[in-house]
């Protein structure tokens, strides 16, 4: 056995000096069947799938930075499948059904905990939109309940109760909702894909796509020209520059997204809790930090940190809604670069440019769609068909009006 | 980050509120058709580095300006008013 407690007793007797690396460090090879550019959960799912659903073999995944250093490693780990759009539903309701079986698929302790999402109502308009919201839920097929005030205090009795500016009115619960490490989902992935033959090259910068005639025939990447018949750009807040490579021009603008952890307390929140009124969420870590953000800074950023009003703003919401979290210590912040398409719903489709493909505009909540994001990525570009439950996720359905406002909320893209 | 309103003088962040990029002012006739518009309301360059977007001065003068700034290091180079600009209101 590779890992094993017995394992871990001896090597930490020789210093931790005979673990073996969980994948391969290959240099790239001058030509592969299929490059997928991006080396986040997206990407290294794409590639898995590839393998291990198509049967395809000579592919290589292309990460400019390591493998899980983008958003896949900075993200808040919230897992659900509470959309309600035909169109967002199913997808997210396929991935969820993945991610339920992912450590066994993986042979890798993601540490999926399906400890349920509560999301607030404040107001009866909100509790009858959360109400509507649990039915299509249901009627996916998924799990939803709406709670009334009096489960809500049972099950959070910490919550603020008693403030009359955001009373709250209840609640709507998934527990099939939860959160995963991280890290640990990039990292099962690429082991997995590691082992069915998949070139994980690092450090290569995709620099250009070339095209001949209207198709694609490879890339140039900061470690030599790479040639290829197919090419998944799946570079998440990135897209843009990516995508101009190939003269495209997306529906999407980068923003950044913040987030913050505290120092490692007893336990105290047991799922995840959503406050319905500012865009706070909270969660508690198996470490014990609390794991909590908000909104977008709102401008378009590139840099991975944000700026203080957002700060504030997310300790207020955090202070409205439980002040007993006025006693912890922030440890750390940061930021990630969110892809913003004008409806907040992504885009798996094939470019304009025959042989290209594209997975982007994941805005906040692309960590949850990893598998599913892998697994119809990687049917489109081994069938050129999409999968079923991703056909709506176009390219161009913006310019025909069939977009996938999830929340209502316009076309301007900072707005999801 | 502080924007410096030319009407009055650098104010912090909080006083604005943002809009999107400067294709906003380009805006298409109503009988264009989907391409022009579909560029005009979705489609970016989504530049990283110098950008010139719009940013309204609710907090402040109630004046919509065009800010030139970069999106990778948050350094703000200028900001005009888009009254007057070409596209913007006259
Ligand atoms: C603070 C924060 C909180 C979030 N919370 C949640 C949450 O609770 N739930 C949820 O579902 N989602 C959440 N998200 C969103 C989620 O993290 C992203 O949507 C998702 O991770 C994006 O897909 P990815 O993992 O493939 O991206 P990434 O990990 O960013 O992968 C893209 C990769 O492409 C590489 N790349 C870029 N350009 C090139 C190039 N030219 N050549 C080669 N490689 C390149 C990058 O280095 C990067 O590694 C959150 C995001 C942030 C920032
Ligand atoms: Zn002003």
């Amino acid at each position: 056995m590779r890992y094993s407690g017995f394992k871990v007793f001896t090597e930490g007797l020789f210093g931790n000096s005979g673990w073996k690396p969980a994948w391969r460090d290959p240099a790239p090879k001058a030509e592969y069947d299929i490059l997928i550019i991006g080396g986040g959960g997206h990407g290294l799912a794409t590639a898995y799938y590839l393998a291990k659903n198509h049967g395809l073999r000579n592919i290589a995944v292309l990460e400019k930075g390591y493998l899980g250093g983008g958003n896949v490693g900075r993200n808040t780990t919230i897992v659900r499948a509470n959309y309600f759009l035909p169109g967002n539903s199913e997808f997210y309701s396929h991935s969820l059904k993945l991610w339920e079986k992912l450590e066994g698929e993986l042979n890798y302790n993601v540490m999926h905990s399906q400890r349920g999402q509560l999301i607030l109502a404040h107001s009866d308009g909100q509790r009858d939109a959360l109400a509507r919201r649990g039915n299509a839920i249901v009627n996916q097929g998924d799990d939803a309940e709406l709670w009334s005030l009096d489960q809500v205090r049972d099950f959070a009795p910490y919550l603020d109760f008693e403030q009359t500016r955001f009373p709250i009115y209840g609640g709507l619960m998934q527990r099939r909702a939860g959160t995963a490490r991280h890290d640990a989902v990039a990292w099962g992935y690429a082991r997995g894909a590691d082992r069915l033959g998949v070139d994980l090259i690092q450090n290569c910068e995709v620099t250009g796509i070339d095209i001949e005639n209207g198709r694609v025939t490879g890339v140039q990447t900061t470690r030599g020209a790479i040639k290829a018949r197919k090419v998944g750009m799946v570079v998440a807040g990135r897209s843009s520059q990516v995508a101009a490579m190939a003269g495209m021009r997306l529906p999407i603008e980068s923003h950044v997204l913040q987030a913050f952890v505290t120092e490692g307390l007893k336990p105290v929140i047991d799922s995840v809790i959503s406050f319905g009124m500012g865009h706070f969420y909270i969660s508690q870590s198996d470490k014990g930090g609390l794991v909590f953000g908000g909104d977008l800074d709102f401008y378009a950023s590139y840099a991975a940190r944000g700026n203080l009003p957002m700060l504030e703003h997310v300790m207020e919401a955090a202070m409205t809604l439980m002040p007993m979290i006025g006693r912890a210590k922030i440890l750390r912040g940061w930021g990630g670069i969110m892809d913003m398409t004008p409806d907040g719903s992504p885009i798996i489709d094939k470019a304009p440019v025959e042989g290209l493909f594209v997975d982007a505009g994941w805005n906040y909540g692309g960590f949850k769609a990893t598998p599913a994001s892998g697994w119809c990525m990687a049917h489109l570009m081994a069938t050129g068909e999409p999968h079923e439950v991703a056909r709506r996720f176009r390219l161009d359905r913006f310019r025909t009006g069939h977009v996938l406002d999830e929340e209502g909320t316009g076309s301007q893209h900072n707005l999801h | 980050m502080r924007i410096p309103c030319p009407l009055c003088g650098p104010r912090d962040r909080r006083e604005f509120t943002y809009y999107g990029s400067d294709d906003y002012l380009n805006r298409p006739a109503p009988d264009a058709g989907a391409g022009p518009w579909d560029d005009h309301l979705h489609l970016r360059a989504n530049p990283a580095g110098e950008t010139h977007d719009l940013w309204y001065h609710e907090a402040g003068c109630a004046q919509w300006l065009r800010v030139h700034r970069n999106t990778v290091s948050h350094e703000i180079y200028g900001a005009a008013l888009v009254a007057g600009l070409k596209g913007g209101a006259q």
